[in-house]
């Protein structure tokens, strides 16, 4: 052990900065308190601070920051969707992305892996050219590959799955596609919102919202009242417990998703490679691991349970793969809450409640959207209307029969 | 949640089964106001709760009501649509 690590070990104070304060007392009031201390809330808390000129915010978070979605996720990010209203937005994500650990000078290790999106079938390419064509319209760096193209790029890969499945016929690639650490991402806003003048305070459950005459009047949290004309909830898989709580009706409805890693290999996985058929998503991370996702559980459920099915699921589509994973063992599998909306595109801005705002319908798609929806929903909280970039997304879109079917979010059928 | 009891074929593992959706009851298409009929095709009781849905047992192609808690994945009970009171 290293002599100052000892030292630092045995001191009675430790004089190493924190990332943030943890205000010991809420104050009685603020001008916008943010529900969720996840990616999503605290980039909202940090762009509320910096363009919004706005401080006077607390983030409210009940457990710890970065543990629901933020932390659950596989950390891919990318733009390849299909309606130009999606593929608009999440390319300005990744171009917040590319510059994000600069910006908050905390490392993201923020890495571009080129992102493969497979196809079994002559419909799955179908789908992967129509991408690929509105991709390119938009600017965005996109192309459909045949086998040679993608066996060249991963050579352990086996395109026949082993006689398993339908053999790899090509796929839609996406260069810019990255990953990211995911935990940096949370800890890096906090941060940056924190040292603006942001109070965040985690184990803050929200246990009821206050609205008189239709607008949002206070937060009752289970330490104590709290006045504030602004709410933005930002907690993805919890938000039907907010909605609940203003008679908010929604379209979402929770299921779990599961992941899980493998020991650590040496580096031999440059790609990100993602099958809808197979129900897998897989990419190696800077620490070696594999990390791999499936699709969504099968039935609606609020719970974090994890299951050997889809341990033994996954596996088993990740063999089809990649044969030469035979000995490697699983090392952790765990469930995120994936609040889905029928579309597959978020739900944000503006409410029928004045002041309560909405940040969720994350579905599969919340972590690669962070940045962009932060900087989105501090401009909606601070001028009360939808930012250009997200008026298709808001809540009133159902009512209005005007969906935005975005088939191209992971772990979604086609 | 590992098996789930059918009210036909008694207890069977979940593997044999398929989750069909919340029972919702349909209002008259040709009564209902555009607000109505959005708020019945797209809007869910997605919070916490024990709610009736729709199961499926696909061996033996029974579909049938279970009341299950979509928190802790518990199942209160399970009857045919409309039979309720005869299997408690």
């Amino acid at each position: 052990m290293p002599h100052r690590l000892l030292k630092f070990g045995l001191r009675r104070h430790y004089p190493e900065p924190r990332m943030f304060r943890a205000p010991a007392e809420l104050k009685p009031e603020y001008d916008v308190i943010i529900i969720g201390g996840g990616g999503h809330g605290l980039a909202a808390a940090y762009y509320l601070a910096k363009e919004q000129g706005i401080t006077n915010v607390a983030v409210l978070e009940k457990g710890y920051l970065g543990g629901g979605g933020t932390g659950r996720n596989t950390a891919i990010i990318r733009s390849n969707y299909l309606t130009p209203e999606g593929a608009r937005f999440y390319q300005a994500s990744v171009e917040l992305f590319q510059d994000l650990s600069r910006e908050l000078d905390f490392n993201m290790f923020y890495s571009e892996r080129g992102h493969f999106t497979l196809a079994h079938s002559p419909a799955s390419l179908r789908i992967q050219r129509w991408r690929a064509a509105v991709n390119q319209h938009l600017g965005i760096d996109s192309e459909v590959v045949g086998p040679e193209f993608i066996k060249h790029a991963v050579p352990e890969i086996d395109l026949t799955c082993g006689g398993h499945q339908a053999p790899v016929c090509g796929a839609l690639y996406h260069p810019p596609g990255a990953i990211a650490r995911h935990d940096a991402v949370a800890w890096g806003y906090a941060r940056g919102a924190d040292r603006r003048g942001v109070e965040i305070h985690q184990k803050t459950a929200v246990n009821d919202i206050e609205i008189r005459d239709g607008a949002v009047a206070g937060v009752h949290t289970d330490r104590g009242y709290i006045k504030t004309r602004k709410v933005l909830s930002a907690v993805a898989g919890w938000t039907t417990h907010i909605t609940d709580m203003v008679g908010l009706r929604t379209p979402l409805v929770i299921h779990p998703l599961q992941a899980l890693v493998t020991e650590p290999l040496k580096p031999w996985l440059d790609n990100i490679v993602v099958s809808a058929s197979l129900h897998l998503y897989v990419s190696q991370s800077s620490r070696g691991e594999l990390v791999a996702g499936a699709s969504l559980d099968p039935y609606e459920l609020i719970s974090m349970r994890s299951s050997l099915d889809f341990a033994e699921g996954l596996s088993a589509h990740m063999l089809d793969l990649f044969p030469c994973l035979g000995d490697v063992t699983v090392m952790r599998q765990w469930a995120g809450l994936c609040d889905m909306t029928p579309d597959f595109s978020p739900i944000m801005g503006t409410t029928p409640i004045r002041g309560f705002y909405i940040d969720a319908g994350w579905g599969t798609w919340g972590f690669k959207a962070t940045p962009i929806s932060g900087q989105t929903m501090a401009a909606t909280v601070a001028d009360n209307q939808d930012h250009e970039l997200i008026q298709a997304f808001n809540l009133s879109r159902f009512g209005r029969f005007q969906l935005v079917g975005e088939k191209g979010a992971a772990s979604v059928g086609h | 949640m590992k098996s789930l009891r059918c009210p036909i074929n008694g207890p069977r593992p979940l593997q044999e089964f398929q989750y069909g959706g919340e029972l919702r009851e349909m209002p008259d298409p040709d009564a209902a106001s555009d607000e109505e009929w959005a708020d019945y095709v797209f809007h869910r009781n997605g919070g916490p709760a024990v709610k009736r849905e729709w199961w499926y047992h696909v061996p033996s192609g029974t579909w049938f009501i279970a009341e299950r808690d979509n928190q802790s994945d518990t199942v209160v009970r399970t009857y045919l649509y409309g039979r309720e009171t005869v299997h408690e």
